[in-house]
């Protein structure tokens, strides 16, 4: 046997290099280049503690008796908008899920439109699509609702998608060597694989909408951010501070709420 | 055992499976199967043996084509299924039960419900969406379900079970669907030799009460010999050998198989 030559190993090719360096080039300039745009005026950030502590100052004390009289109505309309809304998405969502998973349907041509529809959804803010279906609708919770809804099919339909496209394929094959319809296979093959993502999905996305349906309604959708509004245009301090605290709690039972449900499913 | 089909099998005609000239190429030129010939009836088992890769597994699939053959064609007690497709196609794939090796049922659901989904050919979607099963089809799960030992496991999950467990779910939901014909790819070759013994002895068993054609994939040769009437051994695509096990010689095995080392 000959000497076998000296074999060199290396974590990385010289083409990988390369490019992880013009990554890294390409970050360093987005960086530069957004904190010139960006046009920081320093008498405003030497400002800012100042304007801090006045605005504490303006919030308290709290005007608790304020909860009863105009926030809690509003806040119940920010869950139900929350919560019909999700559902509103659940709905459309499974069909839009299917049609986008490669595994179930074969024809390219619809998966990519389902893709189309759920990038579509995620991709305009849910403030926007609150200022939409307000025009549509009017202001309140309905158009609320439906804001809700329409945001949340991508999140709900991209994950649900993915879900059906990691299913084992072998109880899949099996029940189709049965010569079980269609539909059969989905429900007993399919959905008790992707139905535990599902229902997290679900929850999960729920949780989210809590979160976003307290914003909407700055721009008339309805719920606890109308009256939010309005005392932020009043000037009424004492109260943005119970709205805001409002909020907060609700986010975190809510957070709460969902962890431990998912516990329990997963 | 006293599912239904047993009392039928006997009136009826004789349950049989015919392969006819029966070839596959996955890529155009490059044939897996070439013109496979045999025909199986009532309740024999046969063993197909071969190396790796020459296209057992294939050859079991074409017949419910899950593969689509290329040509040939292939008939479930006289019918040809070759060239059925949608509804008919479902129709005619109830009447082959399939046994697999990695078992696939679907985990998170019960032992029952495994069983059960046997009759998914046969039960509209809308019933087995409401677990709204037949009482007939849930007294023949429960007293197969008894007669295989796993009577008490019907409301476990079935990923709570052992793989000797599991494969006999599986071969409990596939005589659920009354077949004409039972198919199983490589039924042992996740489990230990004593279960797998068990299992032949189920499957052989089941062939000879429903009077229905066993054709099983399998890489134990002794296995084979032991548990079948009749061993077709493939190489290259092609039957090498057709007969029963006892004129299966080690100058057989080394034609299959290739080499001869192993065989010491
Ligand atoms: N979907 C496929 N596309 C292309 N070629 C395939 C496909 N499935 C199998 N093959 C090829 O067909 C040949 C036969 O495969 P098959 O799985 O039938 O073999 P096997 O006899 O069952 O092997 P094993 O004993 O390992 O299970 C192999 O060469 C394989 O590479
Ligand atoms: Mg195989």
């Amino acid at each position: 046997m000959s000497p076998s030559p000296l074999r060199k190993w290396e974590r990385f090719t010289f083409s990988e290099r390369l490019a992880r360096f013009a990554v890294f080039l390409g970050f360093a300039a987005a960086l530069s280049i957004s904190l010139r745009s960006v046009q920081i005026i320093p008498e405003f950030l030497y400002d800012a503690p100042t304007q801090v502590a006045d605005l504490f100052s303006r919030m308290w004390p709290m005007d608790f008796a304020y909860y009863p009289a105009g926030i809690h109505d509003a806040m119940m309309e920010t869950l139900h908008i929350a919560t019909l809304g999700t559902l509103l998405a659940i709905v459309m969502a499974i069909p839009i899920g299917i049609l986008g998973a490669n595994n179930i349907v074969h024809f390219p041509l619809l998966n990519w439109l389902s893709k189309l529809i759920l990038v579509s959804s995620r991709s305009v803010n849910s403030l926007v699509w609150a200022l939409l279906f307000v025009a549509v609708f009017g202001p309140g919770p309905l158009a609320g609702t439906v804001c809700i809804g329409f945001r949340s099919i991508g999140f709900v339909g991209k994950l649900f998608a993915e879900a059906l496209e990691e299913v084992d394929p072998g109880p899949i094959e099996a029940l189709t060597a049965s010569g079980a319809p269609w539909f059969s296979v989905f429900l007993k093959g399919y959905w008790p694989q992707a139905a535990p993502a599902f229902w997290g999905v679900f929850l999960f996305r729920w949780d989210i909408n809590v979160r976003e349906s307290a914003v909407i309604g700055l721009v008339g959708a309805g719920g606890i951010g109308m009256v939010l509004d309005t005392a932020l245009n009043l000037f009424f301090w004492n109260r943005v501070s119970v709205i805001l605290l409002s909020i907060f709690v609700v986010v975190i039972l809510a957070e709460l709420f969902v962890t431990a449900i998912r516990k329990r499913i997963i | 055992m006293t599912v239904e089909a047993q009392s039928d099998s006997s009136a009826q005609p004789q349950r049989s499976i015919c392969i006819e000239n029966l070839s596959k190429e996955y890529v155009r030129g490059k044939p897996v199967l070439k013109n496979i010939s045999f025909t199986v009836q009532g309740h024999s088992s046969v063993a197909i043996i071969g190396p790796s890769g020459t296209g057992k597994s294939t050859l079991i699939r074409c017949v419910n084509k899950l593969i689509p053959p290329s040509s040939g064609n292939v008939y479930i007690s006289g019918e040809n299924i070759t060239h059925l497709t949608g509804r008919n196609l479902r129709m005619a794939r109830r009447k082959i039960g399939m046994v697999f090796q990695e078992f696939n049922l679907v985990e998170r659901l019960s032992v029952m419900e495994n069983v059960l989904c046997g009759r998914l050919g046969y039960v509209p979607s809308w019933r087995a969406w409401l677990r709204k099963y037949p009482q007939k089809d849930i007294d023949n799960a429960f007293s197969l379900l008894d007669s295989i030992g796993l009577l008490e496991f019907s409301r476990q999950r079935a990923d709570s079970l052992s793989g000797g467990q599991r494969q006999r779910v599986g071969i409990a939901r596939a005589i659920m669907q009354e077949p004409h014909v039972l198919l199983a790819d490589e039924p042992t070759s996740s489990l230990d030799p004593k279960t797998s013994v068990e299992i032949m002895e189920l499957l052989v068993s089941l062939s000879r009460e429903h009077n229905i054609p066993l054709l099983i994939n399998i890489h134990d040769v002794e296995l084979a010999k032991r548990f079948t009437v009749r061993v077709i051994g493939l190489s290259m695509g092609g039957i090498i050998y057709d007969g029963p096990p006892s004129e299966l010689t080690n100058d057989h095995l080394k034609q299959i198989y290739g080499g001869e080392n192993w065989l010491q």
